[in-house]
């Protein structure tokens, strides 16, 4: 199995843990991920309100990036996968903004043709490509007795419905079953996580992550599962904030689906980018897991 | 000599002629086409001055040949072919040439659809003169008729053709009749106890002298036609002989296996391996369980045989085939309920207090696992708010984009019982209000006066996760109030989710069987949605009740007494005229090869063994013309539809492209 990697710039910085983990459970999977050469930034949200064609063009050069003989592209942050989707779907629908693009493209030398590339989310690739059997097979170390919740988020299932269900997501939800996790069925697990809203209004926004945080405690998580840099760095490095805030004594670990799942398959952790989360994973983990 | 042959384009009004130029195209085919001696172009041909147009010129002008260029021949072929019998032509030498729902209907550019409609007057002329006169055959309508589904669209269809002195056979597939209606508590608007007035019509229709029922049965397979249909019934074995079963129920008292009732009690109460689904069941004879029962599973127990003094419990008892003549099929299938886990985000199997809308009439029902107590999933707290979400899996396009149309009636009810039973407060989230039937509105007014409170919005989600004080412990219902424009959260004790009527899942299925197509939904297609709602495409075949479109009570009773008025007429009629359009064999050439007998799919070919050839049965033949194409040694033909006949037709489409190759285009072919 192999795959065009588009790895993003939070994986680079805040996200490492993701970018180590994401490499080494491709290694153990059999996923061959083929990094994009000279890739260049997303945009993330904010591009869009500025300049659409702008926002297009910068995405859409990615999308060009991927070698004539790949014709999937994956990506692990949220964000960015939504917008290499996005931008391919603007472009098959609108031709006019196509060849827009198209025409920015050429002054580096560049074109894409819409559909070419089949934009994934990692979670896609490893639950539905890789799948059940193959993964079950790999797992050497059961997540017995730990409780997860999977969080989802907003970009990866909505608006494209096509990933899973966009308002009850269930495929990270099996994934952990397959590791022989204890699934956290609790109703939040799509609502958001607020985004970028800390940097504008952090009333608003505190009170989004403690929604999430307060449900997760109520299912009573053991640790938080993310697929996207920014809901795990909203509820991870803003956490004790939120509790100043509302007065709460919240301790949840919130660690990305991959790192788990390099543990369920044996890759030690300290490959896996463990310790860089804020609030530490390491006792919740090693007191569950010893205990079997 | 050649034949005469009259052409008449109709403008349908606007409907064609908006789209075709009917004038040219009638001039066009005078001047062109060979044999033409009439063309004439009308506004309305099927009106009784078009039909007298037509009747006039094969008087006056000796046609011997009629085609008419209208709409398709499901409308009014009938109508034309009446007109040239009164005129003294056979009916079989008129064609139809649909250039509406063909040409105008579909077309965008007025030049070329004028073309196609040239085009198909054109292979009609060439068809119709090859036609050969013939004669309808008469079939005698045997007076039974089996009914499918025994809810009360089917017992409806049932008692009205069993009181009217016809034998009717009842096939219903759960071991009792009834259908849904005998899980519901009351009705609406009047909220009579639906018990009451359901369960003298099945213990009616059981003991009628001419009513034959099958319960616990399905039917397997239909042949033969309008008035001689042959059908197969599998009836399951119930492990219980229905000759000797007295129905005192000791061997359900005694079964020491307990189960889960998904079916009648959906999930909320329990039954025994050995069970009648409820106590009014009819008929009052049990059915072994056989995945449940402990003697069937496991080799031991064998208790409900030694309760019963008349010996009836038959563990040995093997499924039954039973093979009928009827005249006429009656569908009275009913529905399934939408399953509500499809929509996750309203908690239905997670939350333990989210209901279904049939889950909540057997917990209203005073003969329900709660004997009409209200309360939440753990048996016994009563609710004090209650929120009916409307429209689960109905006017929703990821689901059914139909609306169920009993839902908000329905609502209406369960709102007033839980006032009345529980004095809780109601909250109904609704999109629209649909009470648009005799009372049903003043039903409406009714609960805004007893204080149920109605807000007009579809339900976002259903969750535990409380974020403002007085959430706690409550199901939160997040909706867009669209009447106040604003995001509101209610906190309530118990949800009922206001599911979906669905078909059911083998009505394609068994529709095929019948002969009978389904909406893309699953629903039975009438032959006509306002003029022919209960009559099918297939002669004999009817459709009564819900399987025909999500309906209530009032309007699946009026259907099925309609669709039973239906066949009365066709039994008091006595005969039926049956298309002589047929397949015959040419005994001279057939070498006895028998290919033909399989094709059949109406086992309408029989063998003669002493002469070594196929016979085609008339009676049996529906004219699909199988055998013929099959034939090896070509001498079947298809009546009406003969190779010479088809091949003109195909010549006369081609009219423009022989013109053309004319021209020397032909190399290219």
């Amino acid at each position: 199995m192999k795959y065009a990697f588009y790895p993003g710039c939070s994986l680079e910085v805040n996200a490492a843990a993701y970018d180590v983990s994401v490499r080494a459970v491709a290694r153990v999977l059999g996923v061959e991920l083929v990094e994009l050469d000279d890739w260049n930034c997303c945009g993330a949200t904010e591009y869009f309100s500025q300049d659409e064609l702008t926002a297009c063009a910068v995405i859409a050069r990615n999308l060009a990036l991927v070698e004539p003989s790949m014709n999937q592209l994956t990506a692990p942050c949220a964000a960015c996968f939504l917008n290499l989707k996005k931008v391919d779907r603007l472009m098959a629908e609108h031709p006019d903004l196509g060849g827009k693009i198209n025409e920015a493209l050429a002054a580096g030398g560049l074109h894409y043709d819409p559909g070419r590339v089949r934009v994934r989310h990692l979670l896609e690739v490893i639950h539905t490509d890789v799948g059940e059997e193959a993964i079950k097979a790999k797992v050497v170390r059961p997540l017995t007795g730990l409780r997860v919740a999977p969080y989802y988020g907003c970009q990866v299932v909505r608006p494209y419905k096509d990933v899973d269900d966009p308002e009850y997501p269930v495929k990270m939800d099996e994934l952990f079953r397959w590791l022989g996790a204890e699934v956290v069925d609790y109703p939040v697990k799509s609502h958001c996580c607020g985004g970028h809203m800390t940097q504008i209004s952090e009333p608003e926004a505190f009170e989004l992550i403690r929604r999430l945080l307060q449900s997760a405690l109520e299912y009573d998580t053991d640790v938080i599962a993310c697929l996207c840099p920014m809901c795990q760095l909203n509820m991870d490095a803003y956490q004790s904030r939120v509790n100043g805030m509302f007065n709460t004594s919240f301790h949840i670990p919130v660690l990305y689906f991959t790192q788990l799942l390099g543990l369920a398959l044996g890759v030690p952790e300290k490959d896996l980018g463990f310790g860089k989360e804020i609030v530490s994973a390491g006792p919740v983990i090693h007191a569950k897991l010893a205990a079997c | 000599m050649a034949e005469r042959v009259g052409v008449y384009v109709c403008h349908c009004g606007s409907n064609i002629a908006g789209m075709v130029d009917c004038e040219a195209v009638a001039r066009w085919a005078k001047e062109n086409v060979s044999d033409v001696a009439v063309s004439r172009d009308y506004k309305f041909m099927c009106s009784s001055l078009g039909q007298a147009m037509i009747e006039e010129d094969i008087r006056k002008e000796g046609l011997t040949r009629v085609v008419v260029a209208a709409c398709s021949p499901h409308l009014h072929e009938k109508t034309f072919r009446r007109a040239c019998s009164n005129a003294g032509l056979n009916p079989y030498l008129m064609q139809m040439c649909n250039i509406r729902e063909h040409v105008s209907w579909v077309a965008q550019e007025r030049d070329p659809a004028t073309e196609k409609a040239k085009s198909l007057i054109s292979a009609a002329v060439a068809r119709v003169k090859r036609q050969e006169p013939l004669e309808p055959m008469k079939v005698g309508v045997n007076p039974r008729t089996l009914v499918v589904g025994g809810g009360i669209a089917g017992l409806q269809a049932t008692l009205e053709l069993a009181d009217a002195g016809y034998p009717v056979v009842l096939v219903e597939r759960s071991p009792s009749i009834g259908g849904h209606m005998a899980q519901f508590d009351k009705t609406f608007p009047t909220l009579d106890c639906s018990a009451c007035i359901l369960t003298p019509k099945m213990s009616e229709a059981y003991q009628h002298e001419n009513v034959t029922l099958y319960s616990y049965a399905e039917l397997e397979e239909v042949s033969g036609s309008v008035g001689a249909f042959k059908v197969r019934i599998r009836k399951r074995a119930r492990s219980v002989r229905e000759d000797l079963c007295t129905g005192c129920g000791a061997c359900i008292e005694k079964c020491p296996r307990k189960v889960v009732d998904n079916d009648f009690e959906v999930g909320l109460g329990y039954r025994k391996a050995i069970y009648m689904p409820f106590p009014q069941a009819v008929p009052k004879i049990p059915v072994i369980d056989r995945e449940n029962c402990t003697w069937f599973q496991r080799g031991k127990c064998r208790v409900c045989e030694k309760m019963c003094q008349p010996g009836a419990i038959d563990y040995d008892q093997q499924d039954e085939i039973i093979e009928l003549d009827v005249g006429n099929i009656i569908l009275a299938t009913g529905w399934k309920l939408f399953d509500c886990r499809k929509i996750p985000q309203y908690g239905y199997g997670r939350l333990a207090n989210v209901f279904t809308n049939m889950e909540f009439e057997r917990l209203c029902n005073a003969a329900g696992p709660t004997s009409g107590k209200i309360v939440l999933r753990d048996g016994k707290t009563e609710p004090r708010s209650v929120a009916i979400v409307h429209c689960v899996g109905s006017r929703d396009k990821n689901h059914n984009e139909h609306c169920s149309a009993v839902c908000c009636m329905a609502a209406l009810k369960f709102g007033h019982l839980v006032l009345e039973k529980t004095g809780a407060e109601v909250y109904s989230f609704y999109i629209d209000m649909r009470t648009n039937q005799k009372m049903y509105e003043e039903f409406y007014c009714r609960l805004l006066e007893e204080g149920m409170h109605f807000i007009r919005g579809r339900v976002a989600e259903i969750t535990d996760a409380a974020r403002m004080p007085g959430e706690e412990g409550k199901l939160i219902i997040q909706c867009e109030d669209t009447l106040l424009g604003r995001q509101r959260r209610i906190p309530v004790d118990m949800v009922i989710l206001m599911g979906a009527l669905e078909p059911q899942a083998d009505a394609k299925e068994l529709g095929l069987k019948c002969g009978i197509s389904c909406s893309m939904a699953g629903w039975y297609t009438e032959r006509h949605p306002k003029l022919d709602p209960v009559a099918t495409m297939t002669d004999g075949v009817f459709v009564a009740g819900a399987c025909q479109g999500a309906k209530d009570i009032p309007a699946a009773v009026a259907q099925g007494a309609a669709a039973a008025a239906r066949v009365m007429g066709m039994i008091t009629k006595g005969t039926v005229e049956i298309e002589p359009v047929v397949a015959s064999i040419d005994e001279e050439g057939c070498s006895g090869c028998r290919i033909c007998n399989n094709m059949c799919p109406y086992n309408a070919i029989e063998y003669d063994a002493g002469r070594n050839v196929s016979r085609v049965i008339t009676a049996l033949c529906k004219g699909c013309g199988t055998c013929v194409a099959a034939c090896p040694a070509g001498v079947i033909t298809g009546s009406h539809f003969n190779n010479e006949q088809i091949g003109a037709e195909i010549e006369g489409i081609l009219w423009d492209a022989r013109a053309a190759a004319g021209r020397g285009a032909a190399a290219a072919v």
